[in-house]
């Protein structure tokens, strides 16, 4: 497994087929591949979702995060605007920014006093014009040249993203056509944050893109609504990828137009008599809050924003890799300002249907190091991702893999691990 | 004859040890017996409690949710089975005219994998209301507020 980017022509595919139907294993973990999406992803030519503008709302503002698995700090400026730079010191490497939240004017390396400004600007460094006998820095020292490494920062309704690349187009771009509608419809007024929940699961993070992008999994993994006898009736679904290169996408599931939004007043869901019966049901409840209601809204936006919508609890899920065989999953909960006090509690109640502890998620994580597990070994053999694989077209069935399929066409185009290949002669 | 404070302390301790030995043994249907029917249980992290967010691991408002909870857990979730073994400490008290008590303590869970790894899964602290009921102490709320920045793979068992 290990040399398969660097060094010589590879043996073999890592993806066999060019519909991304099969998937070589050890993408899941090698080291080099990794190295390489920190590379070609993280600091390539994508957006990455730091936060809410929300969560920083004040000037000195702060939130330490990561893009891939290099620390930055996102920050609101004096001036109002949003920046993000690399949390590491430009003199000798140390973290800057030692807290996860704060409000700060200016950012002090502990190591030796160098301090910066909000937009990562370099203020000050101790002694530099030296102090009696000590000549201080070089007269050739220019501090201009040692601000912390700044990147380009863009906000879309309220989302914090941030970018190392220079040539990656604007964000509502990067977003895309198709998928823009669908963060506007959840980011369509004034957000208040409501705190974040992390798990950290011991797989690859792509593993949970798959995840996220799998509405095959649904009914057969969480089987919380089938033990309790729930029965959705007169669900629509749609699984639309991004057109250009696939790699974000939306999975919705909502009520038939038809359908008299009356019905729904009990939470869109009916049960049988015998077996399992929730006591408490007021979790399923749904309040609408949308022009359709829609129980589930589940959109990625590569490489690391999940957008959520469950019932009526919301979500900025934030995915961060952590070496090969590791990532951190940062469920960032919020509401609209103007939410009543029945509906901001009906949000913290439905909270219980997601995160680590949730009752429809808690078993993703479980899989996703099942398969961490049993791929670990053999990394030439390949997933089998066939669902609906003859009607790549089709975007009204849960029963799916087609946005799998095209993640890892996407990722490929990104990656070009097969253009070592025959590339690598060229 | 023991202080009265003494004697609450002992009833406390005795409430406490029953909680940790219903979890530590797998009998998660005695669980809700130890909360009132309007009760509370939440799990939160420190990190939004101590900024005044709201948004919990795991949040109850009544027994019912919590026996929801526990047939969930049987019937529905799947999840490697949890060993716990909770460790409790540092209680203290103070009983309002009342007698509603208001408590603290601090806890450690170690929990051990089919694997055999026991590692410690969750540090935190409880922040608890009890009364007095007809069939002795019980939880009027029981907030778990863990200072462990992330949850290892998933949270199923309560704390």
């Amino acid at each position: 497994m290990n040399g398969t980017v660097k060094g010589a022509p590879r043996r073999r595919r890592v993806f066999p087929n060019a519909d991304g139907s099969r998937v070589s294993y050890e993408v899941f973990s090698s080291q080099d591949i990794y190295d390489r999406e920190q590379e070609r992803i993280y600091r390539g030519p994508t957006w990455s979702f730091l936060g809410f503008e929300a969560e920083i709302p004040n000037p000195g503002d702060y939130k330490a995060s990561f893009i891939g698995d290099t620390p930055v700090v996102m920050v609101r400026a004096e001036d109002g605007t949003l920046a993000a730079w690399v949390n590491r010191c430009a003199h000798r490497g140390a973290m800057v920014c030692r807290h996860l939240r704060g409000n700060a004017l200016t950012f002090n390396c502990i190591y030796h006093q160098w301090s910066f400004g909000t937009k990562g600007n370099l203020q000050g460094v101790p002694f530099r014009r030296g102090q009696k006998d000590a000549t201080g820095m070089p007269k050739d020292f220019d501090p201009a040249k040692h601000n912390l490494r700044q990147l380009r920062v863009e906000s879309f309704r309220g989302l914090v993203f941030a970018t190392f690349s220079d040539s990656v187009e604007d964000l509502a771009t990067y977003i895309g056509p198709e998928m823009r509608p669908f963060v506007e419809r959840i980011f369509h007024k004034p957000i208040e944050y409501l705190g974040c929940t992390r798990q950290y699961s011991d797989s690859n993070w792509k593993l949970y893109m798959e995840n996220v992008k799998d509405p095959y999994h649904a009914s057969l993994l969480h089987l919380f609504h089938t033990t309790f006898n729930i029965f959705r009736v007169g669900m629509k679904a749609k699984c639309i990828p991004d057109a250009r290169h696939g790699l974000h996408s939306i999975i919705y599931v909502a009520k038939n137009d038809e359908q008299n939004a009356s019905e729904y007043k009990s939470g869109n869901i009916r049960s049988y008599d015998d077996g399992f019966k929730l006591e408490d049901d007021s979790i399923l409840a749904m309040h609408q809050e949308y022009e359709e209601v829609t129980t589930n809204h589940i959109q990625p936006i590569f490489p690391q924003l999940v957008i959520q919508q469950i019932h009526n609890t919301l979500v900025a899920r934030q995915l961060l890799p952590k070496g090969p065989d590791h990532f951190e999953l940062i469920f960032h909960f919020f509401g609209y300002t103007d939410d009543t006090p029945e509906l901001r509690r009906l949000r913290l109640k439905q909270a219980n249907l997601v995160g680590p502890a949730g009752y429809i998620s808690m078993e993703d994580t479980e899989a996703t190091e099942l398969v961490q597990r049993g791929t670990a070994s053999d990394g030439d053999l390949t997933s089998v991702i066939e669902m609906s694989r003859a009607a790549p077209d089709e975007q009204n069935t849960l029963i799916s893999e087609s946005l799998v399929r095209r993640f890892w066409v996407g990722y490929e185009a990104l990656m070009q691990l097969d253009g070592t290949l025959s590339g690598a002669a060229a | 004859m023991l202080p009265e404070t003494l004697l609450l302390r002992l009833e406390l301790m005795a409430l406490s040890d029953l909680y940790t030995s219903i979890l530590d043994n797998d009998r998660l249907e005695d669980w809700p017996g130890m909360f009132v029917d309007d009760c509370l249980y939440e799990i939160i992290p420190r990190e939004n409690e101590e900024m005044g967010l709201p948004a919990p691991v795991m949040l109850c408002d009544n027994i019912r949710m919590l026996r929801d909870r526990v047939v969930a857990l049987r019937h529905a979730n799947i999840y490697e089975k949890v060993a716990y073994r909770h460790m409790v400490s540092g209680l203290e008290f103070t009983a309002a005219e009342d007698g509603t008590i208001t408590a603290t303590s601090s806890y450690v869970v170690v929990n051990t994998s089919l694997a055999g790894f026991s590692e410690v899964y969750q540090a935190g602290s409880y922040r608890d209301i009890i009364v007095r009921t007809e069939m002795g102490l019980r939880y009027k709320s029981r907030r778990c507020v863990f200072d462990t920045l992330k949850v290892q793979t998933l949270l199923a068992v309560p704390i």
